[in-house]
């Protein structure tokens, strides 16, 4: 029966022109998705994840082939289409400047929610959302994780059947994630919805009844998540060694012939093969001792990678970079101590200190709003500190003379280098801000275009690179000048696990060569990758530690082996109870 | 000071300003369509001005004499009425424009040397324009009367005025308003240009990227400055060169001192322009201080209406607006012939409007961030 | 139905809001006309007074003195004595005056003695408007004086042809009479379509447009609804010109006052529409705040006849002014101040205004479509 089936793709096509450059979204796609159940798009940018939402919504008009919503074609009746389905776009897609009820409200009339039901139905949602105390904010003023929470509430007002969900989760911290995964079952199992959303986090495939697995532009399998886990079963091994640092463990082993993927999961190196069978340590690290090969449970995220990393040839050196830096200088490059910064009355970084050794990565985690960013921007001058002390490389920024600033490099958390520019006028322009002339230029741009594999995109705009690609080249141009410390605000923000394994392959030779780097976050497994961090929330300090510091913390009789996310989560849990006895005592007081 | 960093920049606005298609249209297109237009648009002087007559007279002198206006290109006759109810509805209606009408013994009053009156109506609702057309009938008359006086052997009135005008002899006021075009274009450009870049760059954020850079706010001032100057006297050469070839306004003055007042004039538009971008966050912000200034900026510069018209208050206002100094100045060299020595009162004011300005975009730079 | 009315509730409140929200909305509204009204109102006049005249007297006996006493008390004038013809010309050439009169040495003895006493004008002649004025009333101080000399000499002045100038609707001729309505329209054409540009690629630009076309909305019931709200800011904008041009100018209304808000009301629409295709088309509010500056202020400006005849443009000027909405505005207004409620003229260019108002629209119609391509 058609109608049983929620969503059609038959022989779908869709290509975008731009300029004289045609781009295939979409090749051939034919799939069925049946109702009552969580499906999950998977795939790196560009696979044709957005491209598929929005057909599906009849926003856009496909090259060829059908697609039917809930038995509606999308291509004739677009506006039944839209009528019946529930979407929440990527982008933030509600009103900053409205308060969250009057975007309820606005919704709800939109989507002619009967007045009598109202009352219940918000009650209801903002119940499930845990927005009920801010309804009277402005949206614009809630964290991430809120706002994406009330984009569900406003697609959810009047229980769609089918609800299209557009990455919900980017830069969303893992406690509002946890809890969006959770309105979203609710609705499935209550009201029997159906939703399809994209991610570009592998363990949420997991969460998924169903995976769509894209790869520009075709459909390369579609099934439960553990069908996909089952085909690499058997070659994943978890690797530890003593008397070498676990980042030249893992640049080693990525090295190793047979060896797909190495990614380092706490202190151990997690390791994806070609060919099944306990592989020898001999054979994988010769000349090591103390190695112990152990066989693991294989994820989704190992499978994904088996099948779309086609190449691997291990950025594992600094890439040609011309560092003078002493490696065994263990002095910190960066101070801070007690720093404060106020916005009017609100103080977005309160009393937060630390050091930075040389040649160390150096996290800063925290949710959305946490006052990452802030103390960030301080401490590369863009903005002055109410309070405290920094210094960098000896000196605070914001008050040095702009040639102090020739020794770092810094990377935005959004993409911001000019969008009407090519890649090759982008680097060129750094590298003259940065005193590079006449061949010395030259040969820089030519190095990053080199390193960072961007020939193809020489000439193309920088506007129109694929996220990863636009990732690439902030990073370049960051790395022009050689910098001997390098803030990086979020740099895997959006980006998928392919290009993020790049990316953590050049941050982990460049602090190898020595370079400082000091690094924001909000995805928790990537803090394996620091030496040490600070989790922050509400601008204070949680804690400070090495990450296995940090995860000791939260071993509990029940969980012998937390993640990260697991040792964030209670840090976040037990500084809220910490306020409410604050709050009761002084309530009592 | 560091060359290298001034020229990178520089070089990264032109990009930014020139490859994409849109913006390239914009900046170019608009002001040679719009001086083509205005410049043929926006005159006072008057053509064809519908009129009609109520000859209530029958004599020979009555027909002369309106047959003198009828031949003058301002005006033409539309309509030939014979009753007073017309002259209501086709002035209310605005078919006419005025109404002449000689008096009934209009012709046998001039024969016996009695003063002959000649009754003008006409519609007030422009003042300036009907101000206009009295000018031209009163010579007209003051033609006939010459003649009239001449060839029955009287002598004129004792006194007679020798009119001439000096710059602009035929007192043409397309010389007088297309130069007046080409400095309100350069300044709508030079304005959409530069108020745009700063606050461009910080809704982007990529304003933060150059502010970690070793680049200094003099530098950035620089070569974000200098996009806006390039262009502005490129532009300025191409508008200049068909006002005079195109609309054959003279160029009698010292062209050096014309290319000094540009750039004098790029320099302190440039400076409002990049103040209003880095006072402002935002893009609609900045669009709007733009047109905020622009518009004042035209009306108050002496471009349609002059200076000296207007209340004493509203005259100390115009001294901070850079265009009107810079239309003394195109006015000046192109019709007057001035040199540099009497424009420099021209000049100075706007090196000192270019220098406040610069000097307060350059410190909002790093000050207002947040 | 119902359902519609309430979508259309719904967008209409969400703009409101959004408007009350964003202080840079009222004050387009709102301190802008106040604050161009006033500038211009009081910046653009034609009016010329205290014209700097030099007056060169080579010989200054009494007919000399008469003469130039009639410039004197001229409130038009502001005369200057100068001794030398050379010192005058270079007070012309430095600006410092705008016109000369030059009496001669015989001036006396070729005016005693019965002859043609030739005196020189010298006008600046490079803002012509101004010499053609000043020249008009340099002319009548001229007859003034001479009616005056004839009579004191006990003889009429003898002229064949005198003219009888009768000026309807604004006898004094003051220009801010037809200015200030004229500016009335340009203010509210800028006012419309910057309001309205920004509006639409607003939507586009912080990707809500995206949410909303995945709603049962339909596209016209947006326009209508973004409409509504701007519409009203604007009237307001217009009620409060109105005010200041009658109260605070003076300009007589002489048409009745619904009249005058129908029409505002119709080209406000128009204005509103202009602006909402320009944010349809652009989607970028960069680009359509520079588009709308380009279409609304210099040609609002210069084609609408507000200040520059039409009828003297070259005939394919003309024909680009039938595309400026203003012009039939500015002809309502001035007609509607002035002379009162002259129909033809009315009728007219509201029907003019309807036409485009429908053309936009069905432009409008035909660019929003609820799809991303």
């Amino acid at each position: 029966m058609n109608d049983e089936r929620v969503l059609v793709f038959r022989n779908v096509r869709q290509i975008f022109t731009r300029g004289e450059q045609t781009l295939c979204a979409l090749d051939d796609v034919s799939f069925d998705i049946v109702p009552g159940q969580v499906s999950g798009l998977i795939g790196p940018d560009g696979a044709g994840k957005t491209t598929l939402m929005r057909l599906a919504c009849g926003l856009l008009r496909p090259e060829s082939g059908t697609v039917h919503v809930l038995g509606l074609d999308a291509v004739a009746e677009p506006q039944a289409v839209q009528s019946a389905v529930g979407y929440m776009p990527q982008r933030f897609g509600l009103y900053e400047d409205l308060s969250v009820q009057e975007n309820l409200d606005l919704f709800a009339e939109l989507q002619g929610l009967p007045q009598k039901k109202r009352t219940v139905r918000y009650a209801e949602l903002m119940h499930m959302t845990g927005l009920s105390p801010f309804t009277a904010r402005l949206a614009g003023q809630l964290s991430g994780g809120m706002k994406q929470k009330l984009g569900l509430a406003c697609a959810l007002l009047r229980a769609p059947r089918l609800l299209l969900l557009d990455e919900p989760t980017v830069g969303v911290d893992p406690v509002s994630r946890r809890e969006l995964w959770a309105i979203v079952y609710r609705q499935v199992q209550e009201q029997g919805m159906s939703v399809l959303l994209s991610t570009a986090y592998l363990d949420e495939a997991e969460r998924c009844n169903e995976v769509l697995l894209f790869h520009q532009g075709k459909l390369l399998g579609q099934g439960p998540p553990n069908e996909f886990s089952a085909n690499v079963q058997g070659r994943i091994f978890q690797v530890s060694a003593a008397g070498i640092s676990h980042r030249q463990l893992q640049a080693r082993l990525a090295q190793s012939p047979n060896v797909i993927d190495a990614l380092v999961e706490g202190e151990t190196v997690r390791l994806v093969l070609e060919q099944a069978g306990l592989p020898t340590a001999e054979s994988l690290l010769p000349g090591l001792d103390n190695v112990t090969i152990r066989p693991a449970v294989a994820r989704f995220e190992d499978a994904f990678v088996a099948r779309l990393k086609t190449r691997y040839d291990g950025v594992a050196s600094a890439g040609g970079l011309n560092f003078h830096i002493d490696v065994n200088d263990d002095t910190e490059v960066i101070q801070v101590h007690k720093l404060l910064r106020r916005f009017g009355d609100f103080v977005a970084v309160n009393d937060v200190s630390f050091n930075v050794h040389r040649g160390e990565i150096f996290g800063l985690l925290g949710a959305n709003g946490a006052g990452k960013t802030t103390t960030f921007r301080m401490l590369c001058g863009l903005l002055p500190a109410s309070g405290g002390k920094l210094s960098v490389a000896g000196l605070d920024l914001h008050a040095a003379r702009a040639e102090a600033r020739r020794h770092i490099g810094y990377m935005a958390q959004k993409f911001s280098l000019y969008g009407d520019l090519s890649v090759t006028q982008n680097l060129r322009f750094f590298a003259g801000a940065y005193d590079l002339r006449d061949s010395k230029q030259d040969e820089r741009v030519e190095w990053a275009i080199e390193t960072f594999e961007l020939t193809d995109y020489r000439e193309s705009n920088a506007r129109d690179l694929p996220l990863g690609f636009k990732q690439r080249l902030s990073f370049a141009a960051a790395l022009m000048h050689e910098p001997e410390i390098l803030f990086l605000d979020e740099p895997t923000s959006g980006v998928d696990p392919l290009a993020r394994r790049e990316f953590w392959a050049r941050t982990n030779a460049l602090a190898e060569a020595g370079v400082t780097v000091l690094v924001t976050t909000h995805f928790m497994e990537e803090a394996n990758y620091c030496d040490r961090l600070v989790i922050m929330a509400e601008g204070t300090v949680l804690a400070e530690g090495t990450p296995q510091e940090m995860k000791a913390r939260a071993r509990t009789t029940d969980n012998s082996d937390p993640t990260m996310e697991d040792a964030f989560i209670r840090l976040i849990e037990q500084h809220e109870q910490n306020k409410k006895k604050i709050d009761n005592r002084k309530a009592m007081v | 000071m560091n060359l290298l960093h001034i020229f990178s920049l520089a070089r990264k606005e032109f990009l930014t300003l020139m490859r994409d298609k849109r913006s390239r249209i914009i900046i170019i297109v608009p002001p040679i369509v719009q001086l083509f237009i205005f410049g043929f648009a926006a005159t006072y002087d008057l053509n064809d001005v519908p009129v009609a007559v109520y000859n209530e007279d029958s004599g020979g002198a009555s027909r002369e004499l309106l047959a003198r206006i009828e031949g003058s290109p301002h005006f033409s006759v539309l309509y030939k009425i014979s009753s007073d109810d017309e002259v209501a509805s086709l002035i209310d209606d605005r078919k006419v424009l005025l109404v002449i009408r000689p008096g009934q013994n209009f012709s046998a009053n001039l024969q016996r040397g009695a003063p002959a009156s000649l009754q003008l109506i006409i519609d007030g609702r422009n003042s300036n324009t009907a101000m206009i057309a009295m000018n031209y009938l009163r010579d007209v008359v003051l033609d006939f009367n010459h003649e009239w006086q001449q060839e029955h052997g009287k002598t004129g009135p004792p006194v007679q005025l020798k009119m001439r005008a000096w710059y602009n002899e035929n007192l043409q006021s397309q010389w007088f308003i297309v130069p007046g075009i080409v400095g309100s274009l350069m300044l709508v450009v030079t304005l959409l240009v530069t108020a745009l870049s700063v606050a461009r760059e910080r809704e982007q954020g990529t304003f933060d990227q150059l502010l970690v850079t070793p680049l200094r706010p003099v530098e950035i001032l620089i070569g974000k400055a200098i996009p806006g100057i390039v262009i502005g006297l490129l532009e300025a050469t191409l508008i200049i060169a068909l006002m005079v070839w195109f609309f054959d306004i003279p160029l009698r003055g010292s062209i050096p001192a014309l290319y000094l007042g540009i750039l004098l004039f790029l320099v302190a538009t440039v400076g409002v322009g990049l103040m209003i971008s880095s006072i402002c966050t935002t893009q609609q912000q900045a669009i709007l201080g733009a047109f905020l200034f622009i518009v004042p900026a035209v009306v108050l510069s002496g471009f349609t209406t002059p200076i000296a018209n207007m209340p004493e208050m509203v005259q100390w206002l115009t001294y901070l607006d850079p265009l009107r100094y810079f239309l003394v100045i195109v006015r000046g060299v192109t019709l007057e012939g001035d040199g540099f020595i009497l424009l420099f009162h021209q000049f100075w004011p706007m090196v000192i409007i270019g220098m406040v300005t610069l000097g307060l975009a350059g410190w909002l730079f790093r000050y207002r961030m947040y | 139905m119902n359902a519609r009315l309430h979508r259309l509730w719904g967008m209409i409140r969400k703009e409101s809001l959004q408007i009350l929200r964003d202080p840079s909305s009222i004050s387009i509204a709102f301190v802008m006309p106040v604050m161009l009204l006033l500038l211009f109102g009081y910046g653009v006049s034609l009016d010329a007074k205290n014209i700097p005249l030099g007056i060169v007297i080579e010989q200054p006996d009494t007919a000399a003195q008469s003469l130039a006493g009639a410039f004197d008390r001229s409130e038009f004038f502001r005369p200057q004595r100068f001794a030398a013809i050379q010192d005058a010309k270079r007070a012309l050439t430095e600006r410092r005056i705008d016109g000369i009169l030059w009496l001669r040495n015989d001036f006396s003895n070729r005016l005693l003695s019965g002859g043609e006493a030739p005196v020189g004008v010298f006008v600046n002649g490079v803002d012509s408007n101004q010499a053609n004025i000043t020249r008009g009333y340099i002319q009548g101080a001229w007859l003034a004086w001479l009616q005056h000399f004839a009579t004191s000499r006990g003889q009429a002045l003898d002229l064949p042809v005198v003219l009888e100038q009768r000026v309807w609707f604004n006898p004094a001729l003051s220009s801010h009479l037809f200015l200030v309505p004229g500016l009335i329209a340009i203010i509210m054409t800028m006012i419309g379509s910057l309001l309205t540009a920004m509006v639409v690629a607003r939507e586009w630009e912080r990707g809500t447009m995206e949410t909303l076309m995945v709603t049962p909305l339909h596209m016209g019931e947006m326009l209508v609804g973004k409409l509504i709200p701007y519409f009203m800011l604007g009237m307001g904008g217009m009620l409060l010109s109105v005010a200041m041009a009658l109260f605070l100018f003076d300009v007589p209304l002489l048409g009745p006052f619904w009249l005058l808000i129908l029409c505002s009301a119709l080209f406000m629409l128009v204005s509103l529409a202009i602006g909402l295709l320009i944010s349809i088309v652009t989607r970028n509010q960069f680009l359509a705040g520079q588009v709308a500056l380009v279409v609304s202020f210099l040609p609002s400006f210069l084609l609408s006849g507000f200040l520059f005849d039409i009828h003297s443009m070259p005939s394919w000027v003309q024909l680009i002014t039938y595309l400026v909405p203003a012009r039939y505005f500015v002809a309502i207004l001035q007609t509607l101040f002035l002379a009162g409620p002259v129909w033809p003229v009315v009728l007219t260019n509201v029907a003019a205004m309807l036409l485009m108002l429908l053309i936009l629209t069905a432009l409008v119609v035909k660019k929003s479509y609820k799809r991303l391509d």
